[in-house]
């Protein structure tokens, strides 16, 4: 294709930066935070913070692509304007392709938007209804300077059928095409400057389950074609779980669980992100029964102004003790490639297996899980604390522990888990 | 309205003449029609089907494929007089409990409204009133059927907030909406719409606006509620999930028509049209293994004004070119029996339809 044709072109002009071979880290965040000011009063003074993303680490591989999930006001798609430097961080660190791009000014930024683009959830506020697609695929060349070899109509055309729409729609306006069209023109404005990393925020969720589907495919294609690396925010975890390599999950600003796909849906260890996937609407009449698997949380997310003290989540778990409600549970790899933050883990050895005393709420809260539920829970902790001790590449501290007794909250103390709990 | 209905043929079942169905609803031929300066843009075109008490019904199609339209003309909100020649043409049968709704006196189906039949709608900030509290809302549609004092409506109010789960009712009844998180909001909706036993409630993408985790309470809340009240549910959504959950039947629309009704286990396992395949196959499923690629549907949805001739799938079905016997690709399929209480509009025959599912969907989903 053209694409590399017009790589050197852009890169050209930018800074020269190596492309990161696939698997090297392209983005790392630490300690990320984004607190929104209150203001209140004829001085306008400071009254509280909306704390939408309180310290995000998290490291994303080139050619990857990460899911994000959360309910919303869980900061994703703070996190995702964040990243693309559409908001300036309050504390932490962001660096694209080893260089500190936190707080970089806006025309400091402009050759770095060339690498990172962002596809936006509704694509009718996100495209100028009084611009042809012409002109707003061409955009980002007009912005850039570039002139992309062949001419820019010659160049949108090309992006136009890469993204599956009919290269001859180029002097047409947005009113003239559907959702997935409009979404689809989104893509290649996106795409137009050949970006390493495209943010797509929510992109799928305005669209029709048929569209969606297409336009799903097309993300995928596209990557494999050109190499792109993904940031996907969504709140579907059955979209997220098919697009993603890696998949984190946010819960009133912070990374509860960051894990591989496969281990995340198969064996989740945060109690949020287990109860998250459970309610999820299977579409099987025959399932219908089986409704008592659903763990149900009680409530509404808490206010990010005022976020519980400790684990975030403690009001609403039915695992919660003492320990959870005094202190923040630290995002710990605890198995090869998953990170939990929690101290009494799913299908997994208790963190803080001294404390089992629980909390009032989260005797209310396990009254709403069914006891299937917790017995299946205690029966796949135990089986996959066996098929750890299965598996040759694990931890050694994993290997000595015997098989999981009854609920993971009465597992046998870990050496290892004081260790851990700093 | 009455010009159209004669000249509204049978389309989908055949519209029996006897005029009391035993049905609780039955909804027969219902056209929904509006004039545009484009031209008559035909939302629901030809629309039967039947539902009994405690049973609930789940209407599943694409935006545009005239499912909440359904739903406004069953409960009689188009409007069809004030605004000249715009007014929404409706013709066909509409049988709620013995009484046609579409002749009946206006004020008869006012008095049904909220009564016997209510409504939840998709997006309950809208749906509320920001001026009002939520309990003077709830008061009032119950005040509206029962004549009462404040005081007994009031203790209703606070008595529905907390059976649809709304902590501390008593106090929370004062509240305005915005006071309220949208799960809340959701509850407190379908509080109002529950306060008077109705005995037919719509709900139109219930939990469409709401997290996933609200989703499960609010799906738990409507399934508890039915069971309780025995009420007949229509539930409209777009989300398979959702209906696999809640509905004994399932009502597929496309293009403003029946093209799939049945039980919802034959309709998820034993699909015979291919717009449905094309459904279960566009949807990424946590249950099930990661599949590779989703199968979508090619292409988007008709524009309703210009449906495609013959079957308005046609120009999206990958089966379009499968040889059928004596038909042709302009004449429109007819909703047909294809099993026990099942029935699909499509042109191939049940062998080829069998075949096609069992060889090359089945396998892929």
């Amino acid at each position: 294709m053209a694409n590399s044709a017009q790589r050197e072109g852009v890169a050209a002009g930018a800074t020269l930066n190596r492309d990161a071979a696939p698997g090297e880290t392209l983005l790392k965040v630490t300690g990320l935070q984004k607190h929104f000011p209150i203001r209140k009063g004829l001085l306008q003074r400071q009254v509280g913070a909306v704390r939408a993303v309180d310290g995000l680490d998290f490291e994303v591989k080139s050619g990857e692509t990460l899911g994000v999930v959360g309910e919303s006001g869980c900061g994703k798609s703070t996190m995702g304007r964040l990243i693309t430097r559409l908001l300036e961080p309050t504390a932490g660190k962001v660096e694209f392709e080893g260089k500190d791009i936190t707080h970089l000014g806006v025309g400091a930024m402009r050759p770095m938007r060339r690498d990172v683009q962002m596809i936006f959830q509704d694509p009718y506020s996100s495209l100028n209804p009084r611009h042809t697609i012409g002109t707003i695929i061409s955009a980002p060349f007009k912005l850039q300077g570039v002139t992309p070899e062949g001419g820019v109509k010659k160049e949108v055309q090309r992006l136009l059928s890469v993204v599956g729409l009919n290269p001859e729609h180029y002097n047409r306006y947005p009113h003239e095409f559907s959702g997935g069209q409009r979404q689809r023109i989104g893509i290649a404005r996106a795409l137009a400057l050949n970006p390493k990393m495209v943010v797509a925020d929510e992109p799928v969720s305005a669209l029709d389950v048929s569209i969606q589907a297409q336009v799903v495919n097309l993300l995928d294609d596209l990557q494999q074609e050109l190499g792109l690396t993904y940031v996907i925010i969504a709140h579907d975890l059955s979209v997220v779980r098919h697009v993603s390599d890696r998949i984190a999950v946010m819960y009133l600003g912070k990374i509860v669980e960051l894990a591989d796909r496969d281990s995340l849906y198969k064996a989740p260890m945060h109690p949020y992100t287990k109860a998250l996937m459970s309610a999820v609407p299977i579409p099987d009449p025959r399932r219908k029964s089986a409704k008592s698997e659903r763990i149900l949380l009680q409530g509404d997310v808490p206010s990010p102004i005022s976020p519980p003290s400790g684990c975030r989540f403690h009001t609403r778990c039915w695992k919660a003790t003492e320990i959870c409600k005094t202190t923040e549970p630290p995002l710990l790899e605890l198995k090869p490639g998953q990170q939990v933050a929690c101290h009494h883990p799913e299908n997994f050895e208790d963190q803080a297996p001294q404390d089992t005393v629980l909390l009032t709420v989260a005797k209310q809260a396990a009254e709403l899980v069914a006891d299937e539920v917790l017995a299946e829970s205690a029966a796949t902790s135990a089986a996959v604390a066996a098929e750890v001790t299965a598996t040759p590449a694990e931890k050694p501290a994993v290997t000595e522990k015997p098989v999981v007794t009854e609920t993971s909250a009465v597992a046998a103390p870990e050496d290892e888990a004081p260790a851990k709990e700093k | 309205m009455t010009e159209l209905s004669k000249s509204g043929a049978a389309v989908g079942e055949p519209v029996k003449d006897s005029p009391a169905p035993s049905a609780f609803l039955e909804v027969r031929d219902l056209k929904v029609h509006f004039p545009t300066d484009d031209g008559l843009v035909k939302s629901v075109d030809g629309l039967s089907f039947t539902l009994e008490k405690g049973k609930t019904l789940g209407i599943v199609g694409e935006s545009g494929s005239g499912k909440s339209v359904t739903s406004l003309g069953i409960m009689g909100l188009h409007t069809t007089g004030q605004y000249g020649k715009r007014k929404a043409q409706i013709s066909g049968e509409i049988w709620l409990d013995g009484t046609e709704l579409l002749t009946a006196d206006p004020d008869h189906v006012r008095k049904l409204r909220g009564r016997e039949m209510a409504m939840i709608f998709q997006d309950p900030l809208s749906a509320l009133h920001p001026y009002y509290t939520i309990g003077q809302q709830i008061v009032e549609a119950y005040r509206i059927h029962h004549k009462v004092d404040k005081k007994t409506a009031r203790r209703r109010a606070v008595e529905m907030l907390d059976r649809v789960g709304i902590p501390q009712p008593d106090k929370r009844v004062d509240s305005y909406p915005h006071e309220f998180s949208g799960g809340m909001r959701q509850r407190a909706m379908i509080a109002m719409s529950l306060v008077n036993n109705p005995e037919l409630l719509i709900a139109d993408e219930p939990t469409t606006a709401l997290d996933v985790t609200v989703q499960a309470q609010i799906l738990d809340l409507i399934r508890d509620l039915q069971k309780e009240f025995g009420s007949a549910v229509i539930v409209i959504t777009h989300d398979l999930g959702v209906v696999a959950e809640l509905s004994d039947d399932i009502l597929v629309m496309y293009g403003g028509r029946c093209i799939e009704r049945g039980p919802a286990e034959k309709v998820f396992y034993e699909p015979k049209h291919p717009y449905t395949w094309g459904l279960l196959g566009s949807m990424p499923r946590l249950d099930r293994e990661q599949t590779e690629r989703l199968i979508p549907v090619k292409g988007s949805p008709p524009s309703l004004i210009n449906l495609p001739t013959g079957c308005a799938f046609n120009p999206r079905c990958a089966y379009a070119d499968v040889p059928k016997d004596n038909v042709t690709r302009t004449v429109r399929p007819e909703l047909a029996q294809v099993g026990g209480r099942h029935w699909a509009a499509c042109h191939m025959t049940q062998e080829q339809r069998e075949r096609i599912w069992t060889e090359e969907i089945a396998p892929k989903l």
